[in-house]
Parts: structure tokens; C-alpha cells; sequence
């Protein structure tokens, strides 16, 4: 086998170890992540909180979690390794926010951070908000008619 | 304690899972992580809607919740229960007041760093 006919058997097979490799990682720390959650929304019920709260509270803290570690650099260094696992969680969300109103805060606090921090969040609102009122009208009229 | 355990793993299969298929969508399609959590959170709004999440959520807790599906599941259900008990109104007051708190939350700390930290592109 000649280095050629090498190479192009690396390159044949790569994509597939990449992707195993990649889902691997986003099953890793997406699971992670979510059983650390379901840790706090279990210490959260155990002292008192109604399960309720104690719901809201858990996508509450890692929002806040992801802010904090993408506003000290930490975030990126493990989403570059965690892929969609730390994307998917809200984890994901808030990142998105955070580091797009820091890397605009050069062209101003109005137009730079104010209109750029939508760059993913306001995607995201805007479908997942249109989604519920599409919802919402079938929901009533349906209520209307049965 | 093994109860704990249980719920603890039935989290992380069903958050796994569900970060696996972002993670292919990605890999073999064209689709952005943007597009991505939109997705997510538009399936969650309908995930509830035909009433899977409610029953999936008894089941993987946290798991269902924390991925984005859960916001969309939220802002169906604050529709859902201000169409019940404001009728009309609550088709366009639901969605924002049930997600308000994430929503928040993630834009004020947004805010809050872009004044705190340096932009990392520059630090470099």
C-alpha cells in the first residue's frame, strides 16, 4: 500500500470516526449536563420547592451557569469539545446571547450590544413565540367548535 | 436511592439523545446551530401540543426540560393555560409570559457581560 492509497483511506474513513467521535462528545456532556440538572431540580424539591419552581429554577441556574463561564472564556473551550451537547440544553441559548453582546460591545452599547444580543436569541423567540400563537389558535377555535 | 439514580440516568439518556440528533443534524446536513435551537424550540411547542411532552417529562424530569423542546414546551403550555382562563387574549399574552423568566434572565446577563468582560476577540 503506497502513501497515496494510504492517505485516501484515512480520508475515506475520517468523516465517520469524526462524526462517531462528535456524537459521542454530545451524548457525553449534553447527558451530563442534564443529570446534573435533574440533581438540582431533586435537591431543590427535597428542601421544599414545589416541583413547578423548582423546574423553572433549573433552566434559571444554567442559564445563569452558562453565562458566566462564556463571559470568563471557560464556555468555549468546553463547547468546542461538547458540540450540540452543550448546545442543545439552554445552556446553548444563553451562551448565544452572552457571547454575541460581548463581541458587539465595540460598536456601542444602543446598536452594537442592544441589536446584535438578538442574533441568535432573537430567532429563537421570535419562531418559538409564533409556534405558541399558531398553538393558541387552533387551541381556542378548537375549543370553540367541540 | 436507587430511585434517585434512576432519574438521574433517565436525564442524561433523554438530554444525550436529544443533543445526539443536534450533533447529526449538524454533521450531515446544512443545518446551523442557530437553526438548530429554533427547530427545537419550535418541536417543543409542538411536542406539546399534541400532548407527548407532558408524559415525557413524568418520565426523563430534567431531561426533557433543560434541552430547548423544553422552552417551546413552555411557551405552549403558557398558552394552553391563558386560553383557558382569559380566553382570545391568551393566544398572543401565553407564549412571552411563560418564557419570560428564561428570556430575561439570558438577555440581562447578556447585557450585564458585554459591560463587565472584554470582548474575546480583542483580549486575544
Amino acid at each position: 500500500m503506497d502513501n497515496l492509497e494510504k492517505k485516501r483511506l484515512i480520508d475515506k474513513h475520517s468523516p465517520k470516526t469524526k462524526l462517531f467521535k462528535n456524537s459521542a462528545l454530545a451524548f457525553l456532556f449534553g447527558g451530563l449536563i442534564c443529570a446534573l440538572g435533574e440533581g438540582v431540580f431533586l435537591v431543590l424539591t427535597g428542601i421544599g420547592a414545589e416541583e413547578k419552581t423548582a423546574g423553572v429554577l433549573v433552566t434559571l441556574i444554567f442559564i445563569f451557569a452558562a453565562s458566566a463561564l462564556t463571559g470568563f472564556g471557560i464556555f468555549d473551550r468546553i463547547a468546542k469539545h461538547a458540540g450540540a451537547g452543550t448546545l442543545v440544553p439552554v445552556t446553548g441559548f444563553s451562551n448565544a446571547v452572552t457571547s454575541q453582546a460581548m463581541d458587539s460591545s465595540s460598536e456601542g452599547v444602543i446598536l452594537g450590544v442592544g441589536a446584535k444580543i438578538f442574533t441568535v436569541a432573537g430567532p429563537v423567540i421570535l419562531f418559538g413565540i409564533s409556534s405558541g400563537v399558531l398553538y393558541g389558535l387552533i387551541y381556542f377555535f378548537a375549543g370553540l367548535i367541540f | 436511592m436507587n430511585e434517585i439514580l434512576l432519574k438521574l440516568l433517565l436525564a442524561a439518556i433523554c438530554g444525550g439523545v436529544l443533543c445526539v440528533i443536534a450533533q447529526l443534524l449538524i454533521d450531515l446536513t446544512k443545518l446551523t446551530p442557530a437553526r438548530i435551537l429554533v427547530l427545537y424550540v419550535s418541536l417543543g411547542v409542538l411536542i406539546y401540543a399534541v400532548g407527548l411532552y407532558e408524559p415525557l417529562y413524568d418520565i426523563f424530569g430534567v431531561g426533557m426540560s433543560l434541552p430547548l423542546i423544553g422552552f417551546g414546551a413552555n411557551i405552549g403550555r403558557g398558552v394552553k393555560e391563558a386560553v383557558d382562563s382569559t380566553g382570545a387574549l391568551g393566544i398572543l399574552t401565553g407564549g412571552i409570559g411563560a418564557s419570560a423568566g428564561g428570556i430575561t434572565l439570558a438577555l440581562v446577563l447578556g447585557l450585564l457581560a458585554s459591560l463587565i468582560f472584554k470582548p474575546r476577540s480583542k483580549r486575544m
